[in-house]
């Protein structure tokens, strides 16, 4: 799995193995890149790119459902048609069931297009006004020159009773339908060809809150029946938690983390993942007091000149001038959970220690400490609560058993505040103006 | 403005001015069209204090936003031909609007009610400026403010609501603006003139999450800073859970239940609130095996079904003994300022919500 | 920005040469692949073979194609002169030829004749954007009205009606029944006679904005339904300004826009010839010059008009992309 072809630097031994890692990898992707260009000037040179898409490596299990989760802007969409082969990637390649996919020709993905279906957002958009709900569903089995055993009408209706829609409604427009009805439409078309996986594009956003329960639960049971794979891509935390097994959380173009539902809600590691999780209202009026909220400043840069290092920096309560030099790599700091931060919360203890110590600054940044005491001191108290909390989570979570005490955590703490240390002054204003806890 | 129908609430209906500071009195609003009468909002009723938040919450075409537009009077062509047909109470400050001029009406708008809308990129025009845009309804309510005050004030506000060098911002066009940052030009605009009341449609629908954690945040400052009231329409529980002291859940047009946010949220009264609640999949809870959806489509406005209108999709229907397909329930009082719509039985509702809600919650 | 409009005017070069080839392909090749020589145009059918073959070398029709091709570019360039020994005909730049009819250059008809049509463009476009836009705007705000109903019949008609329909026809009814008008004399001039003039173009004038500001009407009607669903409207009335200010300045703005973009095409077009109008009234400008072109032989004269048409567009089209993102903030030329 990712473990392998990631640059992992400390992997962590597996207390339990999560269920859906048994499956076989049905898609994998390996520093995938889509890059629009930008032209300029009188002879329309290229002057910069778009990065919409920048070294995404994930795997899909079959039968498994990854989760896609970011802000608008940061990729998902458009890793979802680079996956769907609708956009040819700038670089990396795609591999579906084990054959490379990247840069098929139109007519050589055609046979594939039955096994990789989308299901899209707006249902009243996607599906053409003027054909009969027969004619949409029934079209992937003209496209593809497909005879069904009773013909066309009698598969179209199974798939319409399939998804809950009525099979006598065959002939019906799609303005006679409601937007939950109109997605089920959407759906049994892309189950036409019973397809092996099936990437929605924010499947249920446009619906409301009623409505969609019943499309999430549809697409669970359908799941269930057919098999199915699914990468579902959406901004909504709450339903993606609900639906997927596995979770990757974007920023800019890069995957900043990805884990097992479980592990990611239970103890995300990337601060982003954090801001994210911390900035779902929640129903619930006796919270609004209690809400520790980490709110995050400013907007999501353009991806047109990201930052340099991290893409999330500018908007992190934790950067250093390491975020901004170096680019954190997507390592496993857990089983089933990689994350690309120098500074992740959440981590197993002795992951951080070693992490840290492997680092070449570790040692510079001990001086640094000593130094800078006075700064690192202040930091250290505010250190020791978060320690604590993560001490806490990390039992809570089956740590591994060898977890060391926190002696060594907050030494572990310290050295990373050392490195830090050369602006700590500012990084304790700094968590504060940029985390801005507020209660 | 005298009304010959009867409330089906606490309120009632007369000429006199209430004590409250929003006090909206049996509300409708139908439009008719080629396929028959829409009835967007059929006879809603609630009244707001000053500085309180009020939370409506609903479906699409449940009628929240057609109730916000009403009691700014943007209703265009009420009373003619084609036009929509309104009737009830509106209150405002003593005011009754319906009933008043459009001139009044629109000398109040802007100045004392003020609106954001849900998607901001739309909501302002593209071939103008932010800072036109602000200084504009600005010196329309004051008339006497120069050109350089009116920018200095325009500046003044992006500021408050948290737009980095607002000096250059305000010469800015929409377009030149995120997401985020175009929400929050909005409510600088609607905030020019002070308003006592803000209404704030879907405010951060078309935003990020961690966008709209920061506008939510900003609303909620700036209510505090200001005192004034504010309505919030949203159909994300979620959203008004973080704003709202009280909330008004509509159904088909009408008020199904409205209490105190807590309340609604503890223990709510109507099936329709119990569904809403119970299909949306929470972070802060553990995880369902599955959601429970409510079963089948929001009516058509036009085709009510008789008696309660959410009855063809509400599970407990057959427990009323028949009457919430004949007859229209009357909001009553459930608790402490707590009213609810439903035919259930009090009793076979509490055990419902005991036994098969209240866990789920 | 700069940059752009240098790339547009590459552009219109490259475009004004594709047109100069392709006009002169189908008007001078045409008659080769036909077997009749083109310097019968000049000269009467029953000239000697001598005086054929004079003509000939002065007009340079005895070279072959290309270097025919590449004398009239030439010209257009740096003037050209037509001689054969000490017969001289003296072509300054730019030179479009020698009208087959006159014997003379056809620059100076086409400098001459352009005022004319741009009068006759200017006048009729200025009662166009009155009525017409007037039209739609009241159209629009008094939705499925009998105003608007009336209105939007009209403009049907507008649309529907040749114009030498409508022209005829006022002519009948102003000139010749009524008698309000004189007959449209295309030897006055601003110039000579600036009362007589005026009166002798209100017609044309009339009968050519009926057309235009048919089609303004209903397009301005439809923008300025479309901008007035607009949510930023709303958010205008809103702000509680008054409906005047949320019509006049805020819809009139977006609304304008566009008819803005057709407008500018409209007219770029128009200055090519409005060859019905011109013919109808009996008027001397470019399109009375193709239409006479065209009946009579005389190609350097069409391709004359055709080029300066093509450039009048182009030109127009250019002008309306600038001015596009001089009204709309959004639009980047780039």
């Amino acid at each position: 799995m990712s473990e392998e072809s990631s640059t992992a630097t400390a992997t962590v031994p597996a207390p339990k193995a999560p269920a859906a890692s048994e499956g076989e990898a049905l898609l994998q992707v390996h520093d995938l890149v889509k890059h629009f260009p930008i032209k300029k000037g009188l002879l329309q040179r290229q002057v910069g790119a778009v990065q919409a898409v920048d070294g995404l490596t994930f795997d899909v299990r079959q039968g498994e459902t990854l989760g896609v989760v970011g802000e608008s802007g940061c990729g998902k969409s458009t890793m979802g048609r680079l996956i769907t082969r609708l956009l040819e990637p700038t670089s990396g390649k795609i591999t579906f069931e084990g054959v490379d996919i990247s840069h098929l020709s139109t007519a050589k993905m055609r046979p594939l297009r039955r096994d990789i279906q989308m299901i899209f957002q707006d249902p009243y958009s996607s599906l053409n006004p003027r054909h009969t709900v027969g004619t949409i569903v029934g079209a992937p089995f003209r496209l593809q020159g497909i005879k069904t055993e009773n013909g066309t009408k009698a598969a179209v209706q199974d798939l319409l009773e399939l998804c809950g829609l009525n099979p006598e409604h065959y002939n019906r427009y799609p303005h006679e339908f409601s937007g939950g009805q109109r997605q089920r439409i959407g759906i049994a078309r892309a189950l036409a060809l019973r397809p092996k996986m099936i990437v929605a594009d924010e499947p249920v956003s446009a619906l409301d809150v009623s409505i969609q329960a019943q499309v999430v639960n549809l697409l669970d049971d359908l799941q269930t029946e057919l098999g199915l794979t699914y990468v579902v891509i959406a901004h909504d935390l709450s339903v993606v938690r609900h639906v997927s097994d596995r979770v990757a959380v974007m920023y800019l173009g890069k995957i900043v983390e990805i884990a097992d539902r479980d592990s990611l809600y239970a103890s995300p590691m990337h601060p982003y993942t954090n801001a994210l999780m911390s900035a779902v209202p929640v129903p619930d009026p006796s919270r609004k007091q209690e809400h520790n909220r980490i709110l995050l400043t400013g907007d999501v840069p353009s991806p047109v000149n990201p930052p340099s290092g991290c893409h999330f920096r500018t908007r992190c309560w934790k950067a250093t001038e390491k975020c901004a030099e170096i680019e954190p790599p997507l390592v496993a700091l857990k089983t089933g959970h990689q994350v690309a931060c120098h500074y992740p919360e959440n981590a197993p203890t002795d992951v951080i220690a070693e992490t840290i110590t492997v680092s070449k600054e570790a040692g510079e940044a001990v001086a640094k400490a000593a130094e800078a005491a006075v700064a690192a001191k202040a930091e250290e108290t505010a250190e020791a609560a978060e320690t604590a909390e993560v001490a806490e989570v990390a039992a809570a979570e089956e740590a591994p058993a060898d977890a060391e005490p926190e002696a060594a955590e907050a030494a572990a703490e310290e050295s990373t505040e050392a490195v830090e240390s050369t602006e700590a002054a500012e990084s304790t204003e700094g968590a504060d103006a940029k985390g801005e806890t507020k209660s | 403005m005298t009304d010959s129908q009867t409330s089906t609430t606490e309120t009632t209906v007369g000429g006199t001015a209430p004590t409250s500071f929003l006090s909206v009195r049996d509300l409708r609003c139908h439009f008719p069209t080629d396929d028959g009468v829409v009835k967007s909002v059929d006879g809603i009723s609630f009244e707001l204090e000053r500085g309180k938040t009020l939370g409506i919450v609903g479906e699409s075409g449940s009628g929240k936003s057609v109730t916000s537009l009403s009691i700014m009077g943007l209703h265009r062509n009420v009373g003619k031909k084609n036009g929509p047909r309104m009737s009830g109470e509106i209150w405002l400050d003593g005011q009754e609007l319906i009933g008043a001029g459009r001139e009044e009406v629109r000398k109040l708008r802007g100045q004392k009610m003020a609106m954001i809308f849900q998607d901001p990129l739309t909501a302002m025009h593209p071939y103008y400026t932010v800072g036109q845009q602000i200084i504009e309804g600005y010196r329309q309510h004051n008339p006497q403010a120069n050109k350089k005050a009116a920018r200095d004030h325009a500046i003044q506000l992006l500021d408050r609501v948290g737009i980095p060098q607002p000096d250059k911002r305000v010469d800015q066009h929409p377009h030149e603006f995120s997401g985020g940052m175009r929400q929050r030009a909005m409510i600088a605009m609607a905030l020019a003139n002070n308003p006592s009341l803000l209404i704030a449609d879907e405010p951060t629908t078309a935003l990020d999450v961690t966008v709209q954690a920061q506008i939510l945040d900003l609303i909620r400052d700036l209510q505090q800073e200001f005192g004034s009231s504010v309505i919030i329409i949203t159909h994300d529980l979620g959203v008004v859970a973080e704003l709202a002291d009280d909330i008004l859940v509509m159904y088909g047009g009408k008020c199904v239940e409205k209490g105190p946010a807590d309340k609604i949220f503890s223990e709510p009264e109507h099936p329709y609130t119990w569904g809403l609640l119970g299909s949306m999949p929470r972070i802060d809870r553990e995880l369902q095996e599955r959601l429970v959806p409510v079963q089948g489509n929001p009516p058509s406005l036009i085709n009510l079904p008789n008696g309660c209108a959410f009855h063809p999709r509400c599970p407990y229907a057959d427990r009323t003994e028949g009457l919430s397909k004949t007859e229209v329930p009357r909001l009553t009082s459930v608790g402490q300022d707590h009213l609810a719509a439903c035919h259930l039985p009090l009793e076979v509702r509490q055990q419902i919500f005991t036994e098969e809600i209240a866990p789920r919650l | 920005m700069l940059l752009y409009i240098l790339r547009r005017l590459l552009n219109v070069v490259v475009m004004l040469l594709v047109v100069a080839t392709i006009t002169f392909g189908i008007f001078f090749l045409v008659p080769l692949l036909q077997h009749t020589d083109p310097v019968m145009r000049y000269i009467g059918k029953n000239a000697n073979p001598v005086a054929i073959a004079g003509i000939k070398v002065k007009l340079g029709l005895d070279k072959p194609v290309y270097e025919q091709f590449w004398l009239y570019l030439k010209g257009l360039v740096v003037g050209r002169d037509y001689a054969n020994g000490n017969d001289v005909i003296h072509c300054p730049a730019p030179c479009f030829g020698i009208s087959t009819q006159t014997q003379t250059p056809v620059w100076p008809t086409l400098l001459h004749d352009v005022t004319v049509t741009g009068s006759l463009a200017a006048g009729a476009a200025v009662l166009w954007l009155v009525f017409g836009v007037g039209t739609g705007v009241v159209s629009a705000l008094r939705k499925r009205t009998a105003i608007d109903r009336v209105a939007m019949v009209t403009a049907l008609a507008g649309v529907s009606l040749p114009v030498y329909f409508t022209g005829l026809a006022a002519s009948a009814l102003f000139v010749y029944n009524l008698g309000w008008l004189q007959p449209t004399n295309p030897d006055v001039t601003f110039t000579s006679d600036p009362g007589a003039w005026f009166q002798g173009m209100l017609l044309p004038w009339i009968t050519l904005a009926f057309l235009f500001a048919a089609t303004y009407a209903r397009l301005t009607r439809a923008t300025m339904l479309d901008v007035l669903g607009e949510d930023y409207i709303r958010t205008a009335r809103a702000k509680g300004l008054p409906e005047r200010t949320v019509i006049g300045k805020h819809a009139m703005r977006s609304t304008l826009t566009p008819i803005m973009t057709v407008f500018g095409m409209d007219l770029g077009g128009l200055l090519g010839g409005a060859i019905l109008t011109e013919n109808v009234f009996n008027l001397h400008g470019l399109g009375f010059d193709a239409l006479n072109g065209i009946t009579k032989n005389d190609l350097p004269m069409i391709m004359g008009v055709t080029l300066f048409a093509a450039f009048f567009i182009v030109m127009a089209n250019l002008i309306v992309d600038l001015l596009y993102a001089v009204v709309d903030p959004r639009v980047r030329l780039a």
